[in-house]
């Protein structure tokens, strides 16, 4: 341990990746709202979506029928710009290790939860947290305490990764 | 998540999907750059072993928060759009404690939230299809129940 200060600890990885990826975040939703107004979410997409195979009423609302062909394509943009970073930055795809029941069955719940709770880390968590919206403040504070509880739980079960 | 905007395509400027691209492009790219793309980062966050995800959060809301602030004080109508600028304040009920608290189980289990899981895709990460098909019956089985709870208020 010799030489690793309680900063450098905390942040293997160092700050700044993680900072200038989060203001790309942020400004890319910034270019958004400042040209159309447009309060962009990720999770939406996966409801308004469901609406060009579903019948079901909730998915076809008005609000998700009219939304659905830009946020396919704010969705397109997404995998773009990540497939962007990947060809410059990565050399190749990265593939993760964690176990297909984890991605499966969390990405099910993270289905249900962020319909429910009205959003999602980028619903609540950027545009939520940047009003300083109570209700987004408490859901995000909620979803943290209860990943953190989860997460370290599933590793003392011993599941890795 | 937010559908306060329910443009009909007939008020949208020709610039209006080329600019929902590009800022999507940019959206993926930060994320990334930042890591979220990998569940194995997130998970780190979660365990406690490396802290760093608090900056994107940090950095994505302070970028919004000052495009928030001078949109809503000094401007007036979005240009593509016409529409008016708000902010993103949703009504509280207990479902955005409840919802949350699933939320953050699926989160913590996976290491993968929506927007991450596209960008995840677009890194190569194919074996997160698992999760983004969760994520659509997770969505299904929630938009099914609501759909059929007809006692149940409008979200």
């Amino acid at each position: 341990m010799s030489g690793v200060t309680p900063v450098t600890a905390a942040f293997p990885r160092g700050i700044l990746p993680y900072l200038l990826g989060g203001v790309l975040v942020g400004a890319g939703a910034a270019v958004i709202y400042l040209t159309t107004g447009i309060i962009a979410g990720a999770s939406t997409f996966l409801e308004s979506t469901l609406s060009y195979v579903s019948g079901v009423s909730r998915f076809n609302r008005a609000k998700y029928v009219q939304s659905r062909d830009w946020r396919l394509v704010f969705t397109a943009g997404i995998v773009s710009g990540a497939a962007v970073y990947a060809a410059v930055y990565q050399g190749g795809i990265w593939t993760t290790k964690v176990q297909w029941w984890r991605l499966l069955g969390g990405g099910f719940l993270v289905g249900i939860g962020t319909r429910l709770g009205k959003g999602c880390t980028s619903g609540h968590g950027v545009c939520g947290v940047g009003s300083l919206s109570n209700t987004s403040l408490v859901n995000v504070a909620t979803f943290l305490a209860f990943a953190i509880g989860t997460a370290q739980l599933v590793q003392a079960i011993g599941v890795t990764p | 998540m937010s559908g306060e905007r329910h443009l009909a395509s007939t008020r949208r400027s020709p610039l209006f999907m080329p600019v929902i691209y590009v800022g999507g492009l940019i959206f993926g790219f930060g994320l990334a750059v930042s890591g979220m793309a990998r569940p194995e980062v997130v998970l780190d966050f979660l365990q406690f072993e490396d802290f760093g995800l608090l900056f994107v959060m940090g950095g994505a809301a302070a970028v919004t928060g000052v495009a928030f602030t001078v949109a809503t004080r000094y401007l007036d109508r979005a240009p593509l759009t016409a529409g008016r600028y708000v902010r993103r304040v949703k009504a509280f009920d207990r479902n955005v404690v409840a919802g949350g608290a699933i939320f953050g189980v699926g989160w913590g289990l996976s290491g993968v939230c929506p927007g991450a899981a596209y960008a995840s895709v677009g890194i190569g990460n194919y074996p997160i299809l698992w999760a983004v098909g969760g994520m659509f019956l997770g969505v299904y089985a929630h938009g099914y129940w609501r759909t059929h709870q007809s006692n149940l208020t409008e979200p």
